[in-house]
């Protein structure tokens, strides 16, 4: 079975905890013990019907508040898909759960109250998704049922987010009119909208073909840890353990190992099953090569012929993600980059983007939280990196502060070059 | 041949966890693995198997010891162990009592269920672990949906909802200072039918209590207890012999038996798919003191 990742983004008042409440809901994942609490809480809170929000708002000050504050992770399936929803906060000063959840994603799905139209954090949540290079991104238009069910609405909202995702580098986007608290082109479609001739969101996520978003073109293999078995079985084992983050490799395949640039054959590809014939990414394996060079963690095999950028300078687009402190030119972080791990100094911010209107404040000497904008790095050592936008794994970075150890950016790299 | 170059679920999350048991034995001087002879932390020793293979664990693996422990598990935790070849470490809640750093409760819902997690924050202590694997999965209860891959913990064990470090992509911090340490949670992704279907596919065995068998009980809470030397009856409650198996596997004292006929993986599967109560709702009694029972806890320092 394949497994798709989605992110949800959207406000309490775009009725987003409802809509998962709802496809929890009607792909039997909720038990009935979860039920009868929600039941009881609902009742307690004075709500009129069963509040299906508060199955994924789980802490206490949630509830309390009525808000989501974290990331929360939910899990589903069906016969054709497993599902594992990041189900994000929608409010500004949430921007940092959304990135968080959007990381890892396939998909990503936008709530939009159908009243209203696209507002300031439909903007947002779409420019988001675009900057963590999520493949997909669906746009439910909810609460249908509150406009009658009029297809000049949904046309509306579509025309009007169309015109703004035209700004964005979007690959996949579809629009799907609902009602999550009806239940309306959630699982089934829906009688009320007859107008509307694609898919229910259910079927959408069984169906859409994710298989070709990942890259297995270049072969990157970054070594994570180093088998040594002290054992006189497997005294003169050396294998290099790690985690294939694009493309194949296979025994007799001659590669690269950086930053040394020694070239040597793969002897075999291991697997606490035995040698397989080969492997591609996300598998996580062990490669053997023929030559014995030093290699340890940090370094990174590749093909000869095709090799990641290597440099100590990057031009990177960075989200803050605390409100401890602010980036500025001159701020010196520690970086974790794939399996490597070193430190960097901001040499120049050069611009702050306004995540609304997309426009690119040059004047900007500092981000602060939840900010995004385009930075350029020098880092103490080199880095073996590609675009962000060809490999998510090796083009994303964390930086951290060295003297709290909070992880205070996420960064995706643009390309090399001070 | 032609090769779709596809992972099934599966073997996405299997990749996923090896990968974070990996990450961890680079970076942490002093990991261990939390091993309490249930599904999960068997699953989880398999996965740390298959991370460093053909080489052993490369650190110990330590029980938090109730005292009031199914015979049946203990029997299979030692063998495990033997098998695998690793140091066990055991941290005993009854020695926590003896030593006086905690205080058995009293009456006939005493539990030793929360008096762990002394027992455990000492054993840390005391061992100066920096890393501890568990295996607590987002999909058991609502506090558990918002926890990290690596879960920070300060000086006092303590885990802060508010303030947790955002975790993204698969790159994860595990930088810490002197007396503060990280709980790790390599199956964070896998849900209760994943651990089942992973045993079958892999051919793990686990203990027998799992299976339908005949087994002296009783009715508290909605839930069948085992009759044993660590509870006291309440007026009311007869014991009467049950064919029941374990959905969890806790103290004795306070986890509870479903009624069951299966007998194999292929029919727990079954039951699994098919039933219509949370895991832990259905066996914890530890998780019905309240709705945040459990956020409660590991605030505290609970696994």
């Amino acid at each position: 079975m394949e497994l798709l990742r989605f992110a949800t983004a959207g406000s309490v008042d775009d009725g987003k905890s409802t809509l998962i409440g709802r496809l929890l809901y009607d792909t039997k994942q909720i038990f009935q013990d979860q039920l009868e609490a929600i039941e009881r809480t609902s009742l307690q809170m004075g709500n009129e019907y069963t509040n299906l929000a508060l199955l994924t708002d789980g802490l206490r000050a949630e509830r309390e508040q009525g808000i989501t504050i974290d990331v929360a992770y939910r899990y589903f399936a069906t016969p054709k898909r497993k599902f594992i929803i990041a189900d994000t906060p929608g409010h500004i000063q949430y921007t940092r759960n959304m990135v968080t959840g959007a990381s890892t994603a396939d998909l990503a799905l936008v709530l939009i109250d159908a009243r209203n139209g696209v507002v300031e954090q439909s903007r947002r949540h779409a420019f988001l998704a675009s900057l963590l290079r999520i493949p997909h991104l669906v746009v439910c238009v909810n609460k249908m049922d509150l406009v009658g069910y009029e297809q000049e609405a949904f046309e509306k909202v579509k025309a009007e987010f169309r015109e703004f995702a035209m700004k964005l580098d979007v690959a996949d986007l579809t629009f799907i009119p609902v009602s999550a608290l009806h239940g309306d082109n959630i699982v089934d479609r829906s009688p009320n909208t007859p107008w509307y001739e694609g898919a229910s969101l259910l079927h959408h996520l069984e169906e859409v073909h994710i298989a070709s978003d990942r890259n297995l073109i270049d072969a990157r293999f970054p070594v994570q840890y180093v088998i040594r078995p002290q054992s006189d079985e497997h005294h003169d084992y050396r294998g290099y353990a790690g985690t294939i983050v694009g493309g194949v490799f296979k025994p007799g395949d001659e590669v690269m190992v950086l930053p040394s640039g020694f070239t040597s054959t793969i002897a075999s590809v291991d697997t606490f099953e035995g040698p397989v014939d080969e492997a591609f990414a996300p598998m996580a394996v062990t490669i053997r090569l023929t030559d014995d060079i030093d290699v340890s963690r940090g370094d990174m095999i590749c093909r000869v012929g095709n090799q990641p950028m290597v440099g100590q300078d990057i031009q990177a687009m960075v989200c803050w993600l605390t409100e401890a402190s602010k980036l500025t030119a001159r701020t010196k972080l520690a970086i974790k980059h794939t399996t490597k791990a070193a430190r960097v100094m901001v040499t120049d911010l050069q611009y702050r983007l306004d995540i609304n209107t997309l426009h690119r404040d040059e004047s900007a000497d500092a981000l602060a939280l939840n900010e995004i904008g385009r930075v350029t790095l020098r880092c103490t050592q080199p880095l073996f990196f590609d675009e962000y936008r060809r490999n998510r794994a090796t083009g994303s970075f964390v930086l951290i502060d060295e003297t709290t150890n909070a992880t205070v950016a996420a960064g995706m790299i643009i390309g090399a070059g001070a | 041949m032609t090769t779709t170059y596809e992972l099934s679920d599966l073997d996405q999350i299997e990749a996923e966890s090896i990968h974070i048991f990996r990450e961890v034995a680079a970076e942490f001087e002093r990991p261990c693995l939390l091993f309490s002879g249930g599904k999960d932390s068997i699953v989880m020793l398999r996965l740390a198997e298959k991370a460093f293979s053909p080489a052993r664990l490369p650190f110990p693996m330590m029980h938090i010891d109730t005292g009031h422990n199914f015979p049946e598990v203990l029997e299979f935790r030692d063998r495990r162990v033997a098998e695998v070849g690793v140091r066990l470490v055991v941290a005993s809640v009854q020695q926590s009592i003896d030593d006086g750093r905690v205080t058995e409760e009293t009456g006939p819902r005493a539990s030793r269920n929360r008096l762990q997690t002394t027992t455990l924050l000492d054993a840390i202590e005391e061992h100066r672990f920096d890393a501890l694997f568990g295996g607590a999965r987002r999909d058991e209860e609502k506090a558990r949906a918002k926890e990290r891959v690596y879960s920070f913990r300060d000086e006092f064990g303590q885990w802060d909802p508010k303030n947790q470090r955002p975790e993204l992509w698969n790159l994860y911090n595990g930088r810490i200072r002197q007396g503060e340490h990280i709980r790790v949670f390599p199956i964070s992704n896998w849900t209760e039918l994943d651990i089942w279907e992973y045993i079958r596919r892999e051919d793990i065995e686990i203990p027998s209590i799992y299976f339908a068998h005949e087994r002296p009980v009783f009715e508290r809470d909605g839930m069948w207890l085992s009759d044993s030397e660590y509870v006291t009856l309440m007026d009311g409650e007869e014991v009467a012999t049950r064919r029941v198996r374990y959905r969890t596997v806790g103290d004795m004292s306070c986890t509870g038996a479903v009624d069951s006929a299966a007998t194999t993986l292929d029919e727990v599967i079954e039951e699994v798919g098919a039933t219509r109560i949370t895991e832990r709702g259905a066996t914890r009694a530890d998780d019905r003191v309240s709705e945040a029972a459990m956020e409660d806890r590991k605030k505290e320092g609970y696994f």
